[in-house]
């Protein structure tokens, strides 16, 4: 018998709506609701491609989630000459990557393995860098990149830099080590961090009540000396004025704090599972999907003429083209040759190539 | 902060010899000057400037942005360098014990080390600290870590025997745009023996390298480290004794490894011992000897042998570290046995 988190769950609530646009224009209000549909139009043509067979490795939806990531990145300072913020996002937090600047060829060059990928085929999807507009990509034990980040940030305050340092993860990565190392260390040297945790209700398939005895993430924030809130992550302005609240005080020299996005992954950890039901309630999904940001955004901004029908239409049209387009441009796009795998171990040396691969085998090449 | 140099530290600049220990210092001291963008964090380096007194007075000259106490967690604060390194900076981590790196095992391994290759940029960075046996240190204060990281790509690794090799070597992977480990025997830390005067001039040794300690012509050993010494004071009694002529390579980097200085040494004396500190099994020894087997195999006159320490951790009481680590009758027995051959 399964076991599944009961459909009582209490973090499906629904949240009194706030009608203000907390200072943001109506062309940046537009731009929230763009950020959000590139999130999931990019996924959905992933998962398209995925099943025609151009990605080899694995599709990992963040369904019920894209407000996390696009709220919380539109509160940073997201410049490319390397002056701005740093992110470090997760694979399910493309919606930030792309605000930072990650452009969309790349994300599906990187899921389909290109040799024009940014990291020429090395690394898979969302695992990519550009520190001039300021994003790292993770690795795949996400707790790791709290200590990554904290070093980063400690450097901005070494330096006397007025940036600051946001790195995702999720309810399972709470659980590590290297988490709890990272964030002591970052609490201590005052680095100026946010950490984002993104409660998602599962690591994988476990929930997180066995990930944890705290109900909620910002319980673990006073163990560390730090500020911590909690914000409805299927609200995404609700997310971004969390995020500028605490960017604020961060940057003006508090040190470091945490945000909780509290929602649901609605998708299986990835494409590769493709039956969550049989680990979650399935009342609960689909308690989860009457909370689903982009319809509970698009709704908003209806409501209080933030956008026109007509406008949000042209949104949806656009960002579903440009997926298309970029994805179409990435598959005929070359693959690496094989022989590159020799280079970029080192700065300043190069890995000998398999000797019986030479036109004549020879061991002493080895 | 004060602006003087502290006196300990100018030795070299006096003419005075130093001890390994003492040659660290000056590296780490000489490249903070140099370059601004050095800076050190580690476990009690502060105040009380390192378990081993390696940043002695280095607070008070650099301050607390260059000089960081860190908590106890060489996960975070290596993590931590890494993060720093992808900045600019160029960190200098000092690890209390080398036995303590393994919480930082994840980091170096799946971050640090493929960081290049990823995309993600060099990592400039140094890993130091105290290893070694023969202290009665038990298994906590004793081992050899070299082995745990030789099998991952992208990191170099680096292992003094000398106070000269010392201070130029660790200029050079403070230099170095790699990350690298470097392990400081903490037997020759302080060894009288290995006091020597530097040259007073901002030399470095290249990493990749080993040095001809000895030449001969009857055999060759392969070393490192503090075994480095115990293999010079065998091949005394082997050529005194035996009138056997030994030939002495100290790696000095394990990581590149100097492969041809071993295969131009192997084909000049025909035979190969291998002597190394760190456990058997899976020990540098066998690395060595494949490399040998594949490019040097028609030059051999005898088996491939090493002396090592025993599969074990290390003990605490005297009678069972002396027992455990390989010592100079071993190394005189081996090569009697491999120049008999």
């Amino acid at each position: 018998m399964a076991d599944r988190t009961g459909a009582a769950d209490p973090l499906c609530r629904t949240y009194a709506v706030s009608d203000s646009t907390y200072g943001l224009s109506r062309a940046e209000l537009q731009d929230v609701y763009r950020a959000l549909c590139v999130t999931r139009a990019a996924e959905e043509r992933l998962e398209l491609l995925q099943k025609q067979g151009h990605v080899s490795g694995g599709v990992y939806r963040c369904l019920g989630q894209e407000a996390g990531a696009v709220g919380a990145a539109f509160a940073l300072r997201r410049r490319t000459d390397g002056t701005g913020d740093m992110l470090c996002h997760t694979i399910r937090g493309a919606g930030a990557l792309f605000l930072f600047g990650g452009e969309l060829i790349d994300y599906f060059r990187q899921y389909m393995a290109k040799g024009t990928s940014p990291t020429r085929g090395r690394e898979a999807n969302v695992h990519w860098f550009d520190f001039d507009k300021g994003f790292v990509g993770p690795v795949s034990p996400l707790g790791t990149m709290i200590e990554i980040m904290a070093g980063m940030t400690l450097s901005f305050r070494l330096r006397g830099e007025d940036r600051i340092g946001m790195v995702f993860y999720g309810d399972g990565a709470s659980s590590t080590g290297a988490w709890h190392e990272g964030l002591n260390f970052a609490a201590v040297q005052r680095c100026p961090m946010i950490l984002m945790v993104e409660n998602n209700q599962w690591a994988f398939s476990t929930p997180t009540h066995k990930n944890t005895r705290v109900s909620s993430f910002t319980e673990k924030g006073p163990g560390y000396g730090i500020g911590a809130e909690s914000v409805d992550g299927t609200d995404v302005l609700a997310v971004f004025d969390a995020v500028r609240r605490a960017a604020t005080r961060v940057r003006a020299g508090e040190g470091t704090r945490m945000v909780e996005l509290r929602y649901f992954r609605r998708k299986g950890h990835a494409q590769h599972d493709p039956h969550p039901q049989d680990y979650v309630d399935p009342d609960l999904i689909r308690a989860w999907e009457k909370k689903d940001p982009l319809d509970l955004y698009r709704a908003r901004m209806l409501e209080n003429g933030w956008a026109s029908e007509e406008e949000l239409v042209a949104i949806e049209r656009e960002t579903f083209d440009e997926c298309r387009e970029a994805a179409e441009a990435a598959i005929t796009e070359p693959y690496p040759d094989g022989p590159d795998a020799v280079t970029d171990v080192y700065t300043d040396q190069t890995t000998p190539h398999p000797w019986t691969r030479a036109d004549r085998p020879d061991p002493t090449l080895a | 902060m004060s602006r003087e140099i502290p006196e300990h530290l100018l030795k070299t600049k006096r003419g005075e010899p130093v001890t390994m220990l003492e040659a660290i210092s000056e590296a780490l001291f000489e490249e903070m000057i140099r370059d601004e963008s050095v800076f050190l964090m580690g476990e009690d380096i502060g105040i009380y400037g390192g378990a081993f007194k390696v940043t002695r007075d280095f607070l008070e000259h650099f301050g607390e942005n260059r000089v960081i106490d860190t908590p106890i967690a060489e996960g975070g604060f290596t993590g931590a360098a890494a993060g720093a390194a992808h900045m600019g900076l160029r960190p200098v981590v000092e690890i209390q014990f080398m036995d303590f790196i393994s919480p930082a095992y994840d980091v170096i391994t799946n971050y640090i080390a493929t960081s290049n290759y990823r995309g993600a940029g060099p990592q400039p960075l140094v890993i130091r600290g105290p290893v070694g046996g023969g202290n009665r240190g038990g298994p906590f204060h004793s081992q050899n870590v070299e082995m745990a990281f030789f099998h991952t790509p992208g990191l170099k690794i680096v292992y003094p025997s000398t106070a000269r090799d010392a201070k130029g070597l660790l200029k050079a992977s403070i230099r170095d745009d790699n990350p690298v480990i470097f392990e400081e025997h903490k037997g020759l830390y302080r060894a009288p023996a290995l006091r020597e005067v530097l040259p007073d001039d901002d030399y470095i040794v290249p990493l990749g390298e080993a040095r001809t300690v000895q030449e001969g012509s009857d055999l060759t050993i392969v070393t490192y480290g503090a075994m480095v010494h115990k293999s010079v004071e065998a091949a005394q009694i082997l050529e005194s004794e035996d009138g056997v002529s030994v030939e002495i390579i100290d790696l000095r980097t394990l990581l590149p490894l100097d492969e041809n200085s071993i295969i131009e040494s192997v084909k000049k004396t025909n035979k190969l011992l291998v002597v190394h500190e760190d456990t058997r099994t899976g020990g540098i020894a066998g690395e060595i000897a494949i490399r040998v087997s594949e490019k040097a195999f028609e030059w051999l006159d005898g088996p491939i042998l090493r002396v090592t320490a025993i599969d074990s951790p290390v003990p605490y009481s005297g009678s069972l570290e002396d027992y455990f680590l390989p010592q100079t009758d071993d190394v005189v027995k081996a090569a009697r046995y491999l120049a008999a051959y």
